[in-house]
């Protein structure tokens, strides 16, 4: 099968799942009690019982669950992901302003990630066994068992509270793209990178020190070449093929741990916005969250096994 | 090995060939008579392997005695029935102290009377810490031996049959995978309520899809084996192929990801009691307890900083995942289910 005809059948396999995605919220988020008419009417008890019914058949909250499903997905398919009942915004518009900044977020963790994986991981491989390799092995294994909002919440109190650094929280009247926000992004974005990188840095060691065993590594330092280029040219190329495999199937994690850190940080992106909208059961906003996220991460993953397909010319899909 | 190699045989002359030189030569492999005569089940050698990773028994030390605080930290009574009567933790974990004793206030630090201070509402953080063990680690076992049993048979079953049947399994499987592990969590959590029950129900509707991908995995390859052939020919049921052949063959990577996998569970249970939507506010639970002391930390310093209430609920979660984690990286190694590659990622948030 060629390259394009497994991407073009991987898209076509998207669609399915992504009905069971906005299927399974759906059914979540309806058959339980409570939807934000409720919160209205508990906020006015005057409010009379055909006044209700009116509200509820304006945010199509009214009939059979299944017919509720059909108008909703009839709206989203013409890109109308309804609006946010309390507050009477557009759901699209409301992801549109919060997504920079949870990709700004996670983009810094991704890359504060790989920077800190891919050197660690190469030099545990090349030390394997010595005491320079236990350590940072015990430091990977920290990076994985720390619980994110912990370590968020630690490094509040030695950044903010003890060196009064950063402020506790970063201020909200400056715009993204300004630079001074790349200092605020510190402390959130180690948050959020650092169990990536930890896995990311365990996978490079493995990947690398299987690799540094094969026989080219033997026939290339027999040939005379220099250790380091032996490394860093030949075997750096072929175990870095995990490790960007990897990279692209963390993003569920960061989006997972952006939800975390966000909460921790006050930091205004989709994560933060969930978390709001499930506490007043925006049910518009929480379908198009998550079937968002959905698509985000088969995306991610899509683009894992591509590259892995691409990176590897063994590999062949079928 | 004291027998004498004859260099003579029959009428045939072997010259230039020294006897003494094959017997002083290294033994090529460390089989010995002794050795031969019964051979070691693979749990047997994998018990044996991980029995001299330092590492791993470190881990099993830590988790054992987390354990053992969490359920002898106050006694436990069934139904009016005593039967745990020992009580290690110094107070009870929501009793506020300053109502007895005016001495202690909101936010002590820590002394001889708290070890570990007292919380934003006068509680002794020690004791809390200990009983907060409960929920987490008892969360974390019943969740794994929920979802690893269920993925398992849904797996088999997934990968035994195949075809159409396999198709539409792991359509849904891969569904779950498209939802982010904490999201679903948070989502069904926030829709059922908070509670134990409500949190086993939500961990357990989100993990059992990893190890139905693994177990598939798995049987998809042992089903190629010469001996489920040969058990299909004696005529042996479905069931019986699939629960005695394969499924005990796709243990040792079930077994990694599972330990790993508890570690997962705990960070998330916390992780929701951070965001106030697992256990009722005021829970001695690791994660609540986060959330309680995280408001007085943004609101900035105030006089002195509270770092206790902050360091120690999280390091008691912090180490019961590295543990956990330290655990299933051994077995890991001891039961070789590297080539799976089901023990890289570890368990994490």
């Amino acid at each position: 099968m060629s390259l394009r005809r497994f991407i073009l059948k991987r898209f076509i396999s998207i669609i399915p799942i992504l009905f069971g995605v906005s299927v399974i919220t759906f059914a979540l988020v309806h058959l339980t009690p409570g939807d934000p008419i409720d919160q209205m009417v508990g906020l006015n008890p005057d409010m009379s019982p055909s006044e209700e019914a009116q509200l509820r058949a304006r945010y199509g909250l009214d009939g059979p669950i299944w017919h509720q499903y059909m108008t909703w997905m009839e709206n989203v398919l013409t890109g109308d992901f309804g609006e946010v009942i309390s507050s009477g915004r557009d759901v699209s518009e409301v992801i549109m302003t919060r997504l920079p900044e949870t990709i700004a977020l996670g983009l810094f963790g991704w890359v504060f990630g790989l920077i800190i994986a891919i050197p660690t991981g190469i030099y545990a491989a090349v030390n394997k066994d010595q005491l320079g390799d236990t350590v940072s092995r015990f430091l990977a294994l920290s990076g994985i068992s720390i619980p994110n909002f912990w370590l968020g919440l630690m490094l509040i109190l030695i950044g903010s509270m003890w060196l009064g650094w950063w402020p506790v929280l970063a201020p909200s009247r400056l715009p993204l793209y300004h630079p001074e926000m790349l200092w605020y992004l510190v402390l959130p974005g180690i948050t959020i990178g650092t169990a990536s990188a930890a896995a990311m840095m365990r996978v490079m060691r493995t990947s690398m020190a299987e690799e540094l065993n094969k026989e080219y590594v033997t026939a290339a330092r027999a040939k005379g070449l220099p250790e380091r280029q032996v490394v860093l040219k030949h075997v750096l190329r072929n175990s870095l093929i995990s490790v960007v495999t990897l990279a692209a199937t963390l993003t569920a994690s960061i989006i997972s741990g952006s939800v975390v850190v966000e909460f921790v940080f006050n930091w205004p992106g989709l994560g933060m916005e969930l978390v709001n909208a499930i506490e007043q059961r925006e049910i518009n906003l929480i379908m198009a969250i998550t079937l968002f996220v959905g698509v985000i991460i088969i995306i991610a993953n899509l683009v894992a096994d591509i590259l892995y397909a691409a990176l590897d010319p063994r590999i062949r899909y079928d | 090995m004291t027998r004498k190699i004859s260099a003579e045989r029959g009428r045939i002359q072997i010259t230039g060939f020294d006897p003494e030189q094959v017997e002083q030569r290294e033994p090529l492999s460390d089989w010995t008579e002794d050795s031969g005569g019964e051979t070691e089940s693979r749990w047997q050698r994998g018990w044996h392997r991980f029995k001299r990773n330092r590492t791993a028994l470190i881990g099993l030390t830590v988790v054992a005695l987390l354990s053992l605080l969490a359920i002898f930290s106050r006694p436990i009574s069934v139904m009016g029935v005593p039967i745990q009567p020992f009580s290690l933790a110094p107070y009870d974990p929501t009793e506020i102290l300053y109502l007895q004793d005016p001495t202690v206030g909101v936010y002590d630090p820590p002394s001889m009377q708290n070890l570990m201070g007292t919380d934003g509402s006068g509680r002794d953080l020690f004791s809390r810490i200990l009983y907060g063990g409960r929920y987490s680690i008892s969360i974390g076992f019943v969740v794994v031996a929920i979802t690893a049993a269920f993925g398992t048979i849904y797996g088999a079953i997934s990968g035994y049959y195949g075809g159409w049947i396999d198709e539409i399994m792991m359509r849904f499987v891969d569904t779950i995978f498209a939802f982010p592990f904490l999201v679903m969590a948070l989502i069904i959590v926030a829709m059922l309520g908070g509670g134990y029950w409500q949190l086993v129900l939500a961990f357990s509707l989100v993990g059992w899809a990893s190890y139905a991908r693994l177990i598939r995995g798995e049987v998809l390859k042992i089903k190629e084996n010469e001996y489920v052939m040969a058990a299909k020919a004696l005529g042996a049921r479905d069931k019986s192929v699939i629960f005695r052949h394969i499924v005990p063959n796709a243990m040792p990577p079930l077994l990694v990801v599972a330990s790993l996998n508890i570690g997962t569970v705990v960070i998330g249970v916390a992780a929701l009691g951070f965001l106030g939507l697992g256990m009722p506010p005021g829970t001695a639970e690791w994660g609540t307890m986060l959330d309680q002391t995280r408001e007085t930390l943004i609101q900035g310093p105030d006089g002195a900083i509270p770092w206790w209430a902050t360091v120690f609920p999280g390091l008691a979660i912090f180490m019961f995942v590295m543990a956990m984690n330290m655990i299933g990286d051994g077995i890991n190694d001891a039961l070789d289910a590297q080539e799976t590659g089901a023990g890289q990622q570890g368990g994490g948030a």
